[in-house]
């Protein structure tokens, strides 16, 4: 059904694997129960109790796993794992982190994707005196075949510390410490050997990321997943070459739900959404009152919250009141709906989104340095989002035009746009200003009236002035 | 065709751009769908919880596909990973998935499946006890946390994140398990201001923060910074150019206009802010992303600081379980915890939670004035009687 942009090569893990199942399997549970790592780590052991997952345990394993390697089948120091705990511990007692601040490292050509990281206490935890970052871009909403990720962990261990984030913030593979001496081996064998490239980081386009969209639910309302890999391809010099006055998310979100947190954490946020109507099933909806069809999916499971009352849990939180219950029927004004999503989330099987489907775009969101958090704001109410999305790409590089040209050094364009106003970025963008853009009108009157706005324009003569008025 | 081995493989150190490929970009998603999701791709008519940690999705071709989720430490080693990958061997013909909340997802396609599998992932632990793979995490539940780096891997942090999330998890697990809560309920941790993990719109949102303005390395700060740059960083304008006594070039800051948001510090080495009495963490609360019933909104400060009681962080994790407690026994179903705080009222939130309402709660940013009550639709608790005595109102 889909294709990538270019033939890809096929992974077979037996092909890539570095390590033996020997290896792979090279401690027992007993030698694990019995495992002291080099420091002396009192605060992070505390941490291995308790029912949810364990980072230290984990991390303790892999350092067993290290101790037990011959020297030649890792390329970065073995206790690296442990001088992590180690560093990790001594900052608990200082109150403190123990990372450097900064370091510029990279691969040849790119100017993101790598994050330099050095510890200040080399000398007691040499193992982690170079611990950089590397990002590598996630598949579209982060589904995995196993000879993929098997493959990766080889290639990690072997030149990595062999530690993960799955994932970061953002979305990418996050690869945690190595050596600056091993960051291009890695990229070589990642890009020629498993057909993957970095992500970003710094003044780029950071690596876009979707919701699970049409995969698997049935709310998305366009390819979050097709429209995020497109977008990241065609964008890829964007994100490995920094050219703007600060980072630059995009997130593509299927619908109105938000499960990317695109709205909260996008320059620009692609929110699905749809212009007809709701779609009813008036059987559903009577099977879902008798009591036949159990709300939101089952959500709610855990507790007796007494039977459904759709007039109470639907009916009455519509934000838009566009619902009532008419001869036995639900019916919905559609033109009043703000398309909130709550009635289709209590009931999916009886309320679906509408066919006439498309993207509401939104701008601005961002975390609270410099000027304090912003959430998006909507600048295109609809619009139709299909391949190759030329209309898409025409409105953000309209944005990036005017963010590169007008942006200070490290301004968000949610910030330019709150320094330049809204009017001025709807007039450079192209836009006509639309009421869905605000909550309500200004209630101020500090208009700033342009010269073409009024009759007759700015200049006057003194003159012309009291001859009609005395001093 | 295989991963190289040596110190620097096939990679050619004295001729770095032989062979380069770049901009190749991520690889394409198709290939990692399990059939039944290619098959089903844009098919499906609805879903369900059938109970907690486990979805059915059922498509329009009469398929049913089982998710079993489970949560994950985010960080993790390729020990953990390769872990994972037995699993999804064993029962997904080698799929698997993670969620934007680092959660990990095994799709099958049978009910009996989805018994083996969960038999099979409640029963690994780690040596020490705790679950490798906790299934959970649906519903009306506390899902995995989103966090940040903190000082595994940070240079700007004012508290931990994986120790604050082990913490608070291992407290909350009830949650994460069940479906008992009147909606779902999102935290998230980030340890700065700089927020990666944009917390700024959860139900709970744990972050770190500094209290101490920055030290200034008088030494070496015109040689490791552009000292122009450094002064147009301050959100507030407190740093001023200033000579040391040598006539060094140097900087100082303006200590009552300092917010702490520790962003002159990312422009500069020579500032380091961080400092153990200093920092601590925040808790905000009532955030939200989804446009259901109410819009998005930021979560706000209800706790303006709490110690960083390592490892375990006593005290902010009974504030949260508090909290959590509060607002699970009083809010009403679909209800979230924004929501109910704002239908109750803040000052009814405080005198609930028996959280103390401080000055540092107000907000004296710009545009604090939007956050100001100006309407007498309030109402009384202690917190009010205790302004009306001060102000001689009553006795």
């Amino acid at each position: 059904m889909f294709q990538p942009k270019r033939p890809q090569r096929e992974l077979k893990y037996e092909e890539l694997r570095i390590y033996t199942d020997e290896e792979l399997n090279n401690f027992s549970e007993e030698e694990l129960k019995d495992f002291k790592i080099k420091h002396d780590i009192p605060a992070l052991e505390e941490l291995e109790k308790g029912p949810w997952p364990s980072f230290v345990a984990d991390a303790k394993q892999e350092a067993l796993r290290r101790r037990k390697l011959a020297d030649d089948r890792v390329m970065i120091d073995r206790y690296v794992v442990e001088d992590l705990l180690g560093q990790l511990e001594l900052s608990f007692k200082d109150g403190e982190t123990h990372w450097k601040h900064g370091g510029i490292v990279g691969v040849f050509g790119y100017g993101g994707g790598v994050i330099g990281r050095y510890s200040d206490v080399p000398e007691k935890f040499p193992g982690i005196a170079h611990f950089h970052t590397i990002r590598v871009n996630q598949p579209a909403s982060m589904f995995y075949k196993t000879d993929f990720l098997r493959a990766l962990c080889d290639l990690w261990e072997y030149r990595g510390s062999g530690l993960v984030n799955m994932h970061g913030s953002t979305g990418d593979i996050i690869l945690l410490g190595t050596t600056t001496e091993q960051l291009e081996p890695i990229f070589y064998d990642m890009t020629h050997e498993l057909d993957q490239d970095l992500g970003g980081s710094g003044s780029n386009l950071r690596t876009p990321s979707c919701c699970i969209g049409k995969a698997r639910c049935e709310w998305a309302c366009y390819d979050t997943q097709e429209m995020c890999y497109e977008m990241t391809m065609h964008y890829q010099d964007e994100l490995h070459r920094p050219a703007f006055p600060y980072k630059f998310k995009f997130k593509f979100d299927g619908c109105p739900n938000g499960c990317v947190a695109s709205i909260a954490r996008a320059d620009i946020s692609f929110i699905g959404t749809w212009r007809d109507d709701i779609r009813i099933d008036q059987e559903a909806v009577r099977a879902y009152i008798a009591g036949d069809i159990v709300p939101r999916g089952g959500a709610h499971r855990g507790r007796d919250w007494g039977k459904f009352d759709i007039q109470k849990e639907v009916i009455d939180l519509c934000p838009s009141q566009c619902m009532w219950m008419e001869d036995g029927k639900l019916v919905i004004d559609n033109k009043e709906c703000v398309r909130c999503m709550h009635c289709i989330n209590v009931m999916p099987q009886a309320l679906r989104p509408g066919t006439d489907t498309g993207v509401s775009i939104l701008v601005g969101a961002k975390a609270p340095i410099l000027e304090g958090a912003q959430i998006s704001q909507v600048i295109v109410p609809f619009m139709k989002a299909e391949p190759p999305y030329d209309n898409v790409k025409e409105v953000i590089e309209r944005i990036w035009e005017f963010w590169m040209e007008e942006g200070k050094n490290r301004e968000r364009v949610g910030e330019l746009i709150q320094r330049v106003g809204l009017p001025k970025f709807l007039e450079v963008i192209g836009l006509p200003p639309a009421p869905q853009m605000i909550k309500a009108p200004r209630a101020n009157p500090y208009i700033f009236w342009k010269e073409e706005d009024v009759t007759g324009g700015f200049t006057r003569d003194i003159k012309d002035y009291r001859a009609r008025h005395k001093r | 065709m295989a991963l190289s081995t040596g110190k620097f493989g096939k990679y050619d150190p004295q001729n770095p751009t032989k062979d380069r490929i770049t901009d190749i970009g991520p690889r394409h998603y198709w290939e990692f769908f399990p059939p039944s999701i290619q098959k089903n791709y844009g098919k499906w008519l609805y879903h369900e919880v059938l109970e907690p940690g486990v979805l059915v999705h059922v498509s329009e071709t009469g398929d049913k596909v089982y998710t079993v989720r489970c949560g994950s430490p985010r960080l993790m080693t390729v020990h953990h990973v390769r872990e994972i990958c037995d699993i999804a061997d064993k029962y997904c013909n080698g799929y698997v998935r993670f969620t934007t909340r680092n959660n990990i997802e095994f799709i099958v396609d049978s009910l009996e499946k989805v018994e083996a599998l969960k038999k099979d992932l409640s029963s690994r632990k780690f040596v020490s006890g705790s679950y490798k793979f906790p299934v959970g995490g649906t519903g009306a539940s506390i899902t995995n946390i989103v966090h940040t780096q903190g000082y595994v891997h940070c240079h700007t942090p004012a508290t931990d994140a994986s120790s604050l999330v082990k913490a608070v998890m291992d407290e909350l697990f009830e949650y994460f398990t069940g479906m008992t809560l009147p909606a779902k309920v999102r935290l998230a941790v980030a340890c700065c201001l700089n927020m990666c993990g944009a917390v700024h719109c959860s139900d709970i949102a744990l972050l770190g923060i500094h209290r101490k303005p920055p030290i200034i390395d008088h030494e070496v700060i015109d040689q490791v910074c552009e000292l122009p740059l450094v002064i147009s960083s301050c959100p507030t304008g407190a740093i001023s150019p200033d000579k040391t006594p040598e006539g060094r070039k140097t900087l100082k800051i303006k200590v009552d206009r300092c917010m702490f948001c520790g962003n002159c510090y990312t422009m500069c080495p020579a500032l380091p802010i961080a400092d153990k009495e200093g920092d601590g963490v925040a808790i905000l609360v009532g955030g939200k992303i989804s446009n259901s019933i109410s819009e998005p909104k930021f979560s706000k400060v209800v706790v303006a600081y709490q110690p960083n009681n390592f490892p375990r962080y006593p005290e902010v994790v009974q504030t949260v379980k508090k909290i959590v407690e509060v607002y699970a026994a009083d809010a009403r179903k679909h209800e979230r915890l924004g929501d109910w705080a704002e239908r109750i009222g803040w000052e009814k939130f405080f005198e609930k939670t028996g959280i103390p309402f401080t000055e540092h709660l107000i907000d004296d940013y710009r545009l604090a004035y939007d956050t100001f009550r100006t309407s007498t639709q309030f109402k009384f608790t202690e917190a009010a009687w205790n302004v009306s005595r001060a102000a001689g109102g009553i006795d």
